[in-house]
């Protein structure tokens, strides 16, 4: 059915155009024989063929397109005409005894179009009697394409200023009032066309009506190349006419196009000092109109205006547009209750573009229309449309674009209401956004009000709402978390009472995390914490009397609350670490007693939550390397400490584990810059006990598989290794001999028969042996000791 | 025009010649068997003159019982079985009987002739103006010669010429109102007017102005009343709405039109008509008829008129 049609259409389309050509045909030849009846007739009978009413207006337009072509030759056949001496007044009335209206019209446009030229009459008559006239065609599309016709061939004959045709009868407001009347017209045939015809075709209408808008649209745009229409003429006639038209009209497609078409076609200072009355129609619209569009369309217009350039922006204070920007779209609102949320947000986040571009130092007007924002997201439904989302963070994120500072953002109370109103992923989303913005503007947040605030802002990510989100990808929640992580290092004052508020701020916010975030976001804390503590530390003889309230003590009562909150998960490993950080700090503090505990603390996760073999060894080699490190203990507390670090040492399931971590365990008892810690006699016990597990390693390995392992070769290597070390730093009772017995032990290892050749023991082996003959070589006092040692 | 053969009657050449033949102003007439011929124009009260010359044919002598000459002003009846009226009537003796043998011209003249009503050519009717001339002759029959020639008469511009405007309507459907500048138009005048849409509720094709000739002929119960459309002109196409005002400007001169005649010797008038007619998508007609009169409005008082 529907084919029938388009080939139908086809089908008159060649036929009209079969027409068209052959009257065209007639007509040249009259055209050349001179004969002006003729010619008047051909054409008159070639433009017959344009009356027709069963093309679309797709296939009409070809038609009048080669009509229009047609037409061109004719004009030059009358200017000719009268260039021999044809009255030019009765050629204009000659065109007009033809019988059929629309080739009649045609023919006086044409005509029309030369007796402009010709100068004989004014231009303004002409025009007026032109456009006039063309009220005779009531239909629609045929109307259309007629004025549209008139609009061209008027074009370059306007009596605009500096033009040939403005005599002294012809003023602009004549070339104005033309096409006004032109526009007027055409907007109401093309309003009308909505509106005739079966409702059923009323999608397929509104179609074909999208196709004619540019006919109507072309007259604006000539309304704005008139050299005369200036800011005045504009703000008095030709707007006030335009939009007079656009209300009346009443037809949703005819007033968004035309709208648009006004925001686009005229310059942006005669918007700018026409606001109040361009916008004051808003309000007027159909209900269907895409106000928000236009609106937004404008205000971005705006904006980039007001970019353009400082020196514009004068004129925007002057105007008030902001003001008047932000009643239109409050009036606009308050019309249309229906309007979709995404509509409503679209505009504030215009609105809010323009404020920032025209008004940066106005953050009141920012949280003015972020106000007006909340009290829409208030009444209104639908905010989980993904494009009402999409809009929702673009005007969030405006602000912290434009200013790169969270501070300024923070300031606007109702930032916070709006994000109140967004579900979980979309909080999740802007919260990136908003420490994104903080990390790569890289500016410190040194206040606890702020950092409160800020926390409330992107609680999507610190805390679970009520609603499980199931399946959210591990990746994301890390990342997500990893950024929460790192804002918190963002976070610093160089007050210390502020900056222990802000840890608690902090704290307060990261316990509500859960098991899931904790993890994640205690780490850095602590670790600033810590910062904080030894900052004081550093300064402790300055603190005078109202510094008091802030002291390492208390931090690290802080601290420890804290990371008793991950007892509840099972994150032992990390608490470790963390209690061991925090002992070295206390250490550092030369805090004893809390050291101790922290340690105690560690040891006592070790002892019971710690059972993975491979993590007891991670986590005794913390231990001893935290412990080798401090120096505030007391010989008791020391000796408990070293020795239950021993203990777990010699517990470890895996012989070599074993055998490393007793010879770690000898870097407890002897400390080059601690006098106390000088007990050569016990580095000796724990190497020897590391060099007999070394030993039941490689009998181990004999009787399981029939040969030594190369594992416990590189055992003795190591030994050998730590045996230097002591050596060198003048251990007593590592003597030349023990270290030769075990070089030696080695070497017949390595050549033994049954021992498959290891590269990475060699290696090790013939480096160690390197670097002996290296200090042997070096001269001075160590040199002196290694020189006993023979190869 | 200055010599019309008798071809039937080989004996001699009759031609009639006016006197200021070359310099008077000629008009095209349409005669009997449908060709047009070119003839002078005259007015009431004009004195038409001019010569007669008689020429035999081969030196023939030609004998008659005298010559004469009239001028007759006839209306001719197609439906009174061609009837002739003469309303005018006038004769002169250009000659007593005697004998010609060779080419002989008679002068005449008839002074400020009144000649009260145009030459017409209607549907049914025929009113004309000729030169008859005779040459008696007892046997053989008669010679006579015709010459015909037109007569218009002008009109002096009416002092009073108000504007047509009417609203007319069918209820709960069309209501329009109309105006036409004027009641009188000359001949090659320009009727402007325009239509005003007051109700639309039809679906309207397109509005035509017509111009219709109303012929009445004869008196009493034998009238016989003929009406033609000389014009259609289109002046809108497509459905127009509420409030829509339609210009017209239609040009008379390229029609060919007559004066309004109003019971011309009693034996006929002419009346003209505007007919609008409007045309609905089914085709059908509304229309609204109203009567205009017509006048002849000499050539130099016309105005030089542009739009």
């Amino acid at each position: 059915m529907v084919a029938d049609g388009v080939e139908d259409e086809e089908k008159w389309l060649s036929a009209g155009m079969a027409g068209l050509q052959q009257n065209a045909f007639y007509m040249h030849r009259a055209l050349d024989s001179n004969n002006l009846k003729d010619a008047l007739k051909y054409s008159a009978q070639m433009l017959s063929e344009l009356r027709t009413s069963k093309l679309s207006p797709h296939k009409y337009y070809v038609l009048y397109m080669k009509a229009f072509d047609e037409l061109r030759k004719l004009e030059i056949f009358f200017r000719d005409t009268i260039s021999l001496g044809f009255s030019i007044v009765e050629l204009y009335e000659l065109v007009q005894h033809a019988g059929n209206i629309l080739p009649r019209l045609y023919l006086l446009c044409t005509v029309g179009s030369v007796y402009i030229k010709t100068k004989e009459a004014p231009a303004k008559d002409i025009l007026k009697d032109l456009v006039e006239m063309c009220r005779g065609i009531q239909h629609p599309l045929r109307g259309l394409f007629l004025r549209s016709y008139l609009s061209q061939v008027s074009r370059d004959k306007l009596p605009d200023i500096g033009s040939e045709y403005e005599g002294d009868a012809d003023t602009v407001m004549d070339a104005v009032e033309f096409v006004l009347q032109n526009f007027t017209e055409m907007n109401k045939l093309w309003v009308r066309m909505q509106h005739q015809g079966p409702v059923s075709e009323k999608g397929k209408r509104e179609k074909e009506r999208n196709e004619l808008r540019d006919l109507i649209g072309k007259n604006l745009h000539v309304l704005s190349q008139i050299e005369g229409v200036d800011l005045d003429m504009y703000k008095e006639v030709v707007l006030p006419r335009v939009l007079e038209q656009v209300v009346n009209c009443k037809d949703d497609l005819a007033q968004y196009y035309l709208m648009d078409c006004i925001i686009q076609v005229f310059p942006d200072e005669y918007h700018l000092q026409s606001l109040e009355t361009l916008l004051s129609v808003c309000p007027q619209l159909q209900p269907s109109v895409d106000v928000k569009t236009v609106l937004s369309r404008l205000m971005d217009r705006l904006s980039s205006y007001a970019a353009s350039g400082v020196e514009v922006l004068p004129e925007f204070f002057q105007v008030e547009a902001f003001m008047k920007l932000n009643n239109a779209i409050r009036k606009v609102t308050e019309a249309q209750a229906d309007m979709p949320m995404v509509g409503v947000v679209s505009l504030y986040a215009s609105l809010l573009t323009f404020c920032l571009q025209v008004h940066p130092d106005r953050l009141d007007y920012v949280d003015q229309i972020l106000s007006s924002c909340v009290n829409e997201l208030s009444v209104r439904e639908g905010l989980d449309d993904s494009k009402a989302t999409r809009q929702i963070i673009a005007l969030l994120s405006a602000p912290l674009e434009k200013y790169k500072d969270i501070d300024t953002v923070l300031n606007l109370a109702n930032y916070r209401c709006i994000m109140e109103y967004l579900n979980d992923s979309m909080r999740k989303e802007m919260a990136n956004i908003i420490i994104q913005n903080i990390m790569n503007n890289k500016k410190t947040i040194s206040t606890a009000d702020k950092v409160d605030a800020l926390f409330e802002l992107i609680k999507g990510l610190i805390k679970d709402s009520g609603v499980e989100t199931p399946d959210e990808p591990e990746d994301e929640f890390k990342e997500e978390q990893n950024s929460v992580a790192r804002l918190i290092q963002m976070l610093h004052s160089d007050n210390h009472e502020e900056m222990l508020n802000i840890i608690n701020t902090v704290r307060n916010h990261v316990l509500m995390g859960g098991a899931k975030r904790l993890p994640y976001t205690i780490p850095p804390l602590i670790f600033s914490s810590l910062k904080l503590a030894r900052r004081l530390e550093g300064q402790d003889q300055s603190v005078t009397g109202e510094d008091v309230s802030v002291t390492p003590k208390k931090i690290f009562q802080i601290v420890t609350q804290t990371i008793d909150a991950l007892a509840s998960i099972p994150v032992p490993g990390l608490a470790l670490g963390l209690y061991l950080q925090c002992a070295e700090a206390a250490d550092d503090c030369d805090l004893e007693p809390v050291a101790y505990e922290f340690f105690t603390q560690a040891y006592i996760l070790y002892e019971e939550e710690i059972t993975d073999s491979r993590a007891q060894v991670t986590s005794i080699h913390l231990i001893i390397g935290t412990l080798q490190r401090t120096h505030a203990f007391g010989v008791e507390n020391r000796d408990a400490l070293t020795h239950k670090a021993t203990g777990y040492s010699a517990k470890l399931l895996k012989k070599p584990d074993q055998c490393r971590a007793v010879y770690a365990c000898s870097h407890l008892f002897w400390i080059d810059d601690h006098d106390n810690v000088r007990d050569g006699e016990r580095v000796l016990l724990c190497l020897k006990r590391a060099l007999r597990i070394a030993n039941s390693v490689q009998q181990m390995a004999n009787a399981t598989r029939g040969s030594s392992g190369t594992a416990s070769v590189v055992l003795f290597v190591e030994i050998l290794n730590k045996y230097l070390y002591f050596y060198e730093k003048g251990v007593p009772q590592i003597t030349v001999e023990s270290i030769q017995d075990l070089i030696k032990l080695i070497t017949n290892e390595l050549r033994g028969d049954n021992i498959k050749s290891d590269a990475v023991a060699d290696a090790f082996f013939s480096s160690t042996l390197r670097y002996i003959q290296f200090q042997k070589d070096k001269g001075g006092a160590i040199s002196d000791k290694y020189k006993l040692i023979v190869l | 025009m200055n010599y019309i053969i008798g071809a039937f009657k080989p004996a001699c050449h009759v031609t009639v010649t006016f006197s200021d033949e070359k310099s008077r102003k000629k008009v095209a007439l349409k005669k009997e068997d449908g060709q047009t011929v070119m003839v002078p124009l005259f007015r009431s009260l004009e004195t038409i003159s001019g010569r007669v010359s008689v020429e035999p044919v081969l030196g023939k002598k030609v004998e008659h019982n005298g010559i004469k000459m009239e001028l007759l002003g006839q209306i001719e009846m197609y439906l009174d079985r061609g009837n002739f009226y003469d309303f005018t009537s006038l004769v002169r003796e250009l000659d007593i009987a005697g004998e010609i043998y060779e080419r002989k011209t008679f002068p005449f003249e008839f002074s400020n002739v009144e000649m009260p009503y145009e030459t017409y050519n209607g549907l049914n009717v025929r009113l004309r103006y000729v030169l008859k001339v005779t040459i008696n002759r007892g046997y053989g029959g008669s010679v006579v010669q015709y010459q015909d020639f037109v007569v218009h008469n002008y009109t002096p511009t009416p002092t009073i010429n108000s504007s047509i405007k009417m609203e007319v309507g069918i209820e709960d459907c069309l209501h329009i109102e109309f105006e036409y500048n004027k009641s009188k138009y000359h001949l090659k005048d320009i009727i402007l007017g325009k239509i005003y849409f007051l109700l639309v509720r039809i679906k309207i094709k397109n509005m035509d102005l017509e111009i219709r000739r109303r012929e009445s002929t004869g008196s009493g119960s034998s009238t016989h009343v003929e009406t033609e459309t000389l014009a259609k002109f289109e002046l809108m196409d497509g459905t127009p709405v509420r409030g829509e005002s339609i210009p017209i400007r239609l040009f008379l001169s390229p029609y060919e039109l007559t004066p309004t005649y109003q019971n011309i010797n009693n034996k006929f008038s002419v009346k003209y008509f505007l007919n609008l007619v409007l045309v609905d998508e089914e085709d059908r007609r509304y229309f609204k008829q109203q009567e205009i009169t017509l006048y002849r409005l000499a050539d130099s008082a016309r105005q030089g008129e542009t739009l």
